[in-house]
């Protein structure tokens, strides 16, 4: 069983801001109807030239780092797109955490669904923990999830904090639907009353399909 | 009572269950699916053998990998393989939960963004969600969209809310009126070059002040969909007088008491005074130019009669995205020849949009160096500019007039740019290959693309006399 309290691994420095879903998961890789196979799109373009030849300077392609399990990244890592490709992609070429100041909000949560730890850290102790890790004789992390620490290789600890919810969710996993599922009661009475007062928020769409006709040229 | 936001409201109205201090259990009103960022959703709940708690709160529409060609609707068909597979996936998937889709062959299938409000299904004071960053698009109606991933897909199609944390509150007013030839296109561009990529990040953002009141509820509608390139959880707009007509000439379902109720607690759905803000900009529409991207993030932008940044005010990923888009630091964008012009997405491709490129290039001429298209975001779209005679102005100038979709905003389909060109673009990314890998996307408003289009390359609108 995978040990989710300590996450031990070589760190991969991949210091570029921005860094949007459409990069970490390319569009011609989203057309599967399951999570597999996506090991092969993840920073597609970044690992790949235009004739599918691994390139050598790319961090993830050197022997050092090609096996981390954690990346280091620029801010607003996982901007733009929702897709949830982009996780699992990751997650199938075994990174298990990653580090940044900061993250896309969608993609943020979609970790947290799947068990990615995502760990926020001030931009300067990024930017250190970078610089010590692009040495590959000292890209050794160690993520201690309980404590709320990172350790570098120079023993240097980086604490951060992870929400109360966030952090039990990763700890323990946890079946999101199949709790709000045991709530339908609940959700039930709040829909009564929400109609109730709002009865315009209640669509019916195959009802409303019907009026179609009557839309068709209509536009104001 | 605490003075609240319009966003608090809204996530109040809709709060099953309190979580805990951060986290809500949120009602959705309304639930959208496109082909791609749903299938895995749909296998989780056969997993776990759960129905679907309201499926006609639901919708399915297939957008993001619909070709565009010319086809009469009804013969419609999908060529990529594995595309076809998907789709009809899907088709499995919304008919054995009883969801209605627009279908490949639907005359009312468009982009998700553009058919949902124009079948008069978004209404101020809702809540809805879709597997899709962009849904950000209803706050122009004084509804919360925000996108949501996969598993949250699930989450919903299962239980019809989500677990949610709620975020902070940015207000941006923008006051005046806007200088001739800018469009709300410009003022998002404007307002995300100004706060950056990351500037409103996790927070829901209200637009208010002169400019916003006097824009159409499609213009609206474009600021909200780009709101979130500035990192934002949610855009919105309270609903005002234009809010309700358009809401009135679309939800023909609802009777006129029902409406006339509706608009009373409607009225409501505004930010108290002396609600706290977590940030409060402020910005003048004449000081709005038509705006256009040199990089690679949207924030990366400029007044056209502006220049790109100078060598040593570049930082290091300004650097690697000029060095992609293959411009120079202090260089006018005036002039930059381009290959292709799309004009269409969630952005920028309703009847308003299409109104103001047929404006630019009425009895003109694509300059022969340039591949134009014009991709209506729906079905309806393109009836309604079929209707008005649009369509002979764009083809005539020599754009092409396709069927609706997503298309080459994300180039999932088969409409993408080769490896080195140059693109004049309604959409809302220019991230690197997205529309289409080695591809250059310029963002701009549609008068600036269709402007781009006549003179081949990218030129200042407003210099640019329609009957020269
Ligand atoms: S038009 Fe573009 S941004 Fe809008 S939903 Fe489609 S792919 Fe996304």
């Amino acid at each position: 069983m995978t040990d989710f309290s300590i996450i031990q691994s070589v760190g991969a420095p991949l210091p570029l801001n921005n860094l949007d879903t459409d990069q970490i998961m390319p569009k011609q890789f989203l057309l599967g109807i399951d999570k597999s196979g996506l090991a092969h799109g993840v920073l597609h373009d970044l690992r790949f030239d235009a004739f599918e030849v691994p390139r050598a300077n790319f961090v993830l392609n050197q022997p050092a780092y090609s096996g981390a399990n954690i990346l280091v990244a620029g801010s607003n890592f996982g901007c733009g797109s929702s897709r949830e490709h982009a996780v699992w992609g990751l997650m199938q070429i075994g990174i298990r955490a990653v580090i940044a100041a900061s993250f896309g909000e969608i993609f943020y949560f979609n970790a947290a669904n799947n068990r990615l730890l995502l760990v926020t850290l001030p931009e300067d102790a990024v930017s250190e923990l970078m610089r010590e890790i692009s040495d590959p004789a000292s890209s050794g992390l160690v993520i201690d999830v309980a404590r709320e620490v990172v350790i570098s290789a120079s023993g240097k600890e980086y604490g951060f904090s992870l929400p109360a919810r966030q952090k039990s969710m990763y700890l323990e996993g946890l079946d999101m639907v199949g709790a709000t599922l045991k709530q339908l009661p609940q959700i039930e009475a709040f829909e009564q009353a929400h109609w109730a007062s709002n009865p315009w928020m209640k669509v019916d769409l195959p009802t409303m399909r019907n009026f179609l006709p009557s839309w068709a040229g209509s536009l104001v | 009572m605490v003075a609240r936001t319009l966003y608090q409201k809204l996530v109040d109205s809709h709060t099953v269950a309190r979580i805990d201090d951060q986290h809500v259990l949120l009602y959705a009103d309304f639930h959208i699916m496109n082909e791609y960022t749903s299938p895995q959703a749909f296998g989780g709940l056969a997993a776990r053998g759960a129905a679907v708690h309201r499926p006609e709160q639901q919708m399915g529409v297939v957008d993001h990998v619909i070709p565009t060609h010319p086809d009469p609707v009804a013969k419609r068909t999908i060529r990529i393989e594995a595309a076809a597979a998907q789709a009809a996936n899907f088709t499995r998937n919304c008919d054995r939960h009883g969801i209605h889709l627009f279908d490949v062959t639907d005359p009312a299938q468009g982009i998700e963004h553009v058919v949902a409000p124009e079948i008069g299904l978004i209404r101020p004071g809702m809540v809805v969600l879709c597997g899709d960053s962009h849904t950000t698009t209803y706050g122009a109606l004084g509804a919360l969209g925000f996108g949501i991933g996969t598993s949250e897909v699930e989450h919903v199609l299962a239980t019809q809310t989500l677990v949610y944390r709620v975020c902070g509150n940015m207000r941006i007013t923008i006051n005046g009126k806007l200088p001739f030839g800018t469009t709300s296109k410009d003022v998002i561009m404007y307002v995300v070059a100004q706060i950056g990529a990351q500037g409103a990040r996790g927070l829901a953002v209200e637009f208010d002040g002169s400019t916003i009141a006097g824009l159409s509820a499609e213009a609206r509608m474009t600021i909200c969909n780009m709101t979130v390139e500035s990192g934002a959880r949610a855009a919105l707009i309270a609903p005002d007088a234009t809010t309700f007509d358009y809401v009135k000439a679309y939800a023909t379902d609802m009777p006129p008491e029902m409406f006339e109720q509706a608009v009373a607690s409607w009225r409501e759905l505004k930010s108290d005074a002396g609600a706290r803000f977590d940030q409060h900009f402020t910005f003048d529409a004449a000081d709005i130019g038509p705006y256009v991207t040199w990089g690679t993030s949207p924030d990366q932008a400029i007044a056209i009669d502006a220049r790109i940044p100078a060598a040593d005010a570049l930082d290091a990923d300004a650097i690697k995205a000029l060095d992609y888009i293959g411009l120079k630091p202090d260089a006018s964008l005036i002039g930059t020849p381009i290959d292709r012009v799309f004009i269409g997405s969630c952005t920028n491709a309703r009847i308003e949009d299409l109104r103001l490129a047929a404006d630019v290039i009425r009895g003109r001429k694509v300059a022969p160096t340039v591949r134009a298209m014009v991709i209506p975001g729906s079905g309806l779209v393109r009836e309604q500019a079929e209707a008005e005679g649009l369509v002979h102005v764009f083809i005539d100038a020599g754009f092409e007039w396709r069927q609706p979709g997503c298309s080459m905003c994300l180039a999932m389909n088969d409409d993408f740019l080769e490896i080195g060109e140059r693109c004049a673009s309604t959409t809302n990314r220019n991230f690197e290959g997205r529309q289409g890998r080695g591809g250059l996307t310029h963002l701009m408003s549609p008068p600036m693309a269709a402007a781009a289009a006549i003179a081949g390359h990218i030129v200042d609108v407003r210099k640019e006399s329609a009957h020269d």
